[in-house]
């Protein structure tokens, strides 16, 4: 078949496509976003009518998949590892219910934090979940497994979670494509109750699901992406998961490990494997992206009381992504180095582009609340997000999405004034109307801004849901007409704009300043999408 | 045959079409590829970087180990020292040499240069101008491309049959300017 060259990303969507899925659903988010672009983009795609467009965050993405597996068909959702948190409460909740038609919910990590706020495991959520897990260690395996993770949940009428980290989600390789499987037909569960979690109901459904376990672990026992390599040198036994398989790989090539090695890419943990390893080694070195997971359980169970390497014995770094250097030394094979790194280098941290509308409505509300302490911004997560960094240091806080408002209004209840929430339009729309809410219910003495620059820009400009209605939204949770001021982020608008953010943030009441003005890089594109 | 490479710049300066035209050549002269590259925070105007590797075998690590690395290609000279602990002890490290000074506290120039300059294997050239010379400033990248094309071990007749496949959309004139870009970049290195 044909050959392609993939992102770890596109792999994975390539394979889902390919699986006969019916629909992707998803909230952009370093490193999850080029899954759902590579289907809006896939000509297949759209022969085939696979549905993909933006959801307004993680939640709505994954109730909206269980709906669509509920009609029989097969449904993906993605996110990035902080956006499981938020869809949460429907993750945990559809391992009661379970699936009808396959559902494979995607969360890609980003160990190192590239582009995030933590490193958090999504297999830990898998697991508090208890269902099965799928960790890719390759390009090919991400394709194999957009096929593969359909199946198994059908298998067991179950969701299923693949996790993916940065390095594998944004690396490109050559992957062999599979025939394409046919999508299902619409056809509700058979017994639609199962989605009743009614107390009664949903007991009788964690029964199933606990009994299922047995299952789940046979089925990674005997998965054809879980396998034991056989060593001569038992003094040590390796096991590894995920894209650290490759690591050690690259540290041994061609295959000339001497120590036996387990490498795991499918949960629940294949326990007749670890028995196997731990019965034959005398040591065990665990190399794992992300957090000491398996690490952890095995030390946790381990009969013989062998010694144990890895991130929680200091053989590995605790924290941060694993790369070939650091897999080498905890093999004492180090490799050579022999420049290093000249101490003239400066950092070049990102900033705002040249002529963003942010700047100038940071420029603005700096001059407005000249005077005042700056600790009176909270802020959220965005583009904007570099108006924390000088020169400008406009904002104080970044925390999760949509946490601004309400960090605002409680540090107002406690006595703030003036207090000031800065939130970008998509993530106003993801997790910031029903603070908004909460504000206006109380009254509270808050200014909001809402930065409109007609696009999620920080993930490169994908459509925002806020996209013209920002105020038909806040007119509708109640904030005050008169208080809903536009202004538009221009040099030659400074002075106008300072006033009217003087005028507000004095108001006692909730108010909302929109400045609004387009992301420079999307007009850049339009304008040349016209040109052509 | 194993090629490891650095790509090395600064966000918007074209380092991901380097890597993609390196990439297509490579899969068309039927070798295996694995292209890791930077996405999201650091594109806006920081640093960015892309481990591209190449080989007639089966490729295991997404990135390439401190060390190893046979060529750091760079569009910007700061940037290529930033990743020279990357540089195998017998690697290439081959730059342009025109300043992209968006940080307050960029190094003295001269300092940067005698840096590269000291380096056993290097190929500092003025890509910006080459490529103004050559037509257009935009084909930075690709002069630089052309400079690295004697240590690629791909034809040099693949690179500009995927430049014409890669540049098709937009015209012969932008094919003509990036072929001619391609060839000032590697004249400059064979003549040398
Ligand atoms: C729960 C969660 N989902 C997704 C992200 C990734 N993310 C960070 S910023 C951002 C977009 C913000 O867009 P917007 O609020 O419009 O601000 P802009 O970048 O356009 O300034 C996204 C999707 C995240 N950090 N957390
Ligand atoms: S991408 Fe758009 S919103 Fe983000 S910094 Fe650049 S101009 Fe501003």
């Amino acid at each position: 078949m044909q050959k392609l060259i993939l992102l770890g990303d596109e792999a994975l969507a390539q394979g889902a496509i390919d699986a006969g899925m019916s629909g992707i659903y998803a909230y952009p988010g370093t490193p999850s976003t080029e899954i759902t672009e590579y289907v809006q983009n896939s000509k297949q795609a759209k022969e085939l009518n696979i549905r993909s467009k933006w959801s307004a965050n993680e939640k709505t993405a994954m109730e909206a998949s269980l709906g669509m597996s509920y009609a029989g068909k097969r449904a993906m959702v993605c996110m990035k590892h902080v956006g499981l948190n938020v869809a949460a409460d429907p993750f945990m909740n559809s391992a009661i219910t379970g699936a009808n038609g396959g559902l494979v919910v995607v969360s890609a990590d980003d160990p190192s934090m590239h582009s995030s706020q933590n490193e958090q495991d999504s297999r830990f959520f898998g697991k508090f979940a208890m269902i099965p897990v799928l960790e890719p260690s390759n390009q090919q395996e991400a394709y194999d497994m957009g096929h593969y993770g359909f199946e198994l949940s059908e298998k067991f009428h179950i969701p299923v979670l693949i996790r993916l980290t940065t390095r594998l989600s944004h690396s490109r390789a050559n992957v062999v494509r599979k025939p394409v499987r046919k999508q299902n037909p619409y056809k509700i569960a058979d017994n639609p109750r199962q989605y009743v979690l009614l107390p009664a109901l949903s007991r009788k459904r964690y029964k199933v699901l606990l009994k299922e376990q047995i299952d789940f672990e046979k089925e990674a026992e005997t998965s054809p992406f879980n396998w034991y390599s056989e060593g001569e040198n038992k003094k040590l036994g390796i096991i590894t998961s995920g894209i650290a398989y490759n690591y050690l790989m690259e540290v041994f090539p061609e295959n000339s490990c001497p120590y036996p090695i387990l490498k795991i890419s499918q949960y629940p943990l294949p326990v007749n494997m670890i028995k196997k390893i731990e019965e034959e080694c005398d040591e065990l070195l665990f190399l794992e992206e992300g957090a000491p997971l398996i690490e952890e359980m095995v030390k946790g169970v381990l009969s013989k009381g062998l010694n144990i390497r890895g991130r929680l014995d200091g053989t590995i770094p605790r924290d941060g992504e694993l790369n070939p250097n650091i897999v080498a030394k905890a093999l004492n094979r180090e490799y050579e180095i022999k420049y290093d790194l000249p101490d003239i280098i400066a950092g070049r941290p990102p900033q705002l582009c040249d002529g963003c509308p942010h700047t100038d409505t940071y420029l603005a509300l700096n001059e407005a609340i000249e005077g005042l302490s700056r600790d009176r911004v909270f802020s959220d997560i965005g583009c904007y997000t570099l108006g924390a960094l000088p020169p400008l240091e406009a904002i104080n806080s970044c925390v999760d999405m949509g946490a601004s408002i309400n960090m605002a209004k409680g540090a107002a209840d406690a006595g703030l004034f003036p207090s000031i929430a800065v939130i970008g339009d998509s993530t106003f729309t993801h997790s910031g109307m029903t603070g908004l809410l909460d504000a206006v219910n109380e009254n509270s003495t808050i200014t909001v801004f809402i930065l409109d620059n007609a696009t999620t820009a920080m993930t490169g400009g994908q459509k925002s849901s806020a996209l013209g209605r920002i105020e038909q939204i806040c007119i509708g949770l109640g904030v005050d007409k008169n208080h809903i001021r536009v202004i538009t982020p221009l040099k030659n608008q400074h002075e106008k704009n300072v006033a009217v953010i003087k005028e507000e943030i004095y108001y006692k009441g909730v108010s909302v300043i929109i400045p609004r003005r387009e992301c420079v890089q999307t007009l850049k594109k339009r304008m040349k999408a016209k040109k052509k | 045959m194993k090629k490891d490479i650095v790509l090395a710049g600064v966000g918007g300066q074209g380092i991901l079409s380097i890597a993609a035209i390196i990439g297509i050549a490579a899969v068309n002269s039927n070798l295996y590829l694995k292209q890791a590259e930077v996405h999201g925070m650091s594109q806006r105007g920081g640093d960015v970087q892309s481990n591209l590797r190449l080989s007639d075998k089966e490729i295991a690590s997404d990135l390439i180990p401190f060390g190893k690395a046979d060529i750091i290609l760079s569009v910007e000279p700061m940037e290529a020292l930033r990743y020279l602990p990357m540089l195998a002890p017998d690697g290439w490290l081959i730059t342009n040499t025109n300043p992209f000074n968006n940080i307050p506290d960029y190094p003295d120039m001269d300092k940067l240069l005698n840096k590269i300059k000291s380096l056993p294997y290097n190929v500092a050239i003025n890509a910006d101008q080459i490529a103004k010379d050559a037509g257009s400033v935009r084909t930075m990248n690709i002069v630089m491309l052309g400079a690295a094309s004697p240590f690629l071990n791909i034809d040099y007749n693949i690179l500009e049959n995927t430049i014409k496949d890669f540049f098709a959309k937009k015209g012969d004139k932008i094919i003509e300017m990036n072929l001619k870009a391609l060839k000032a970049g590697r004249d400059f290195v064979d003549n040398k």
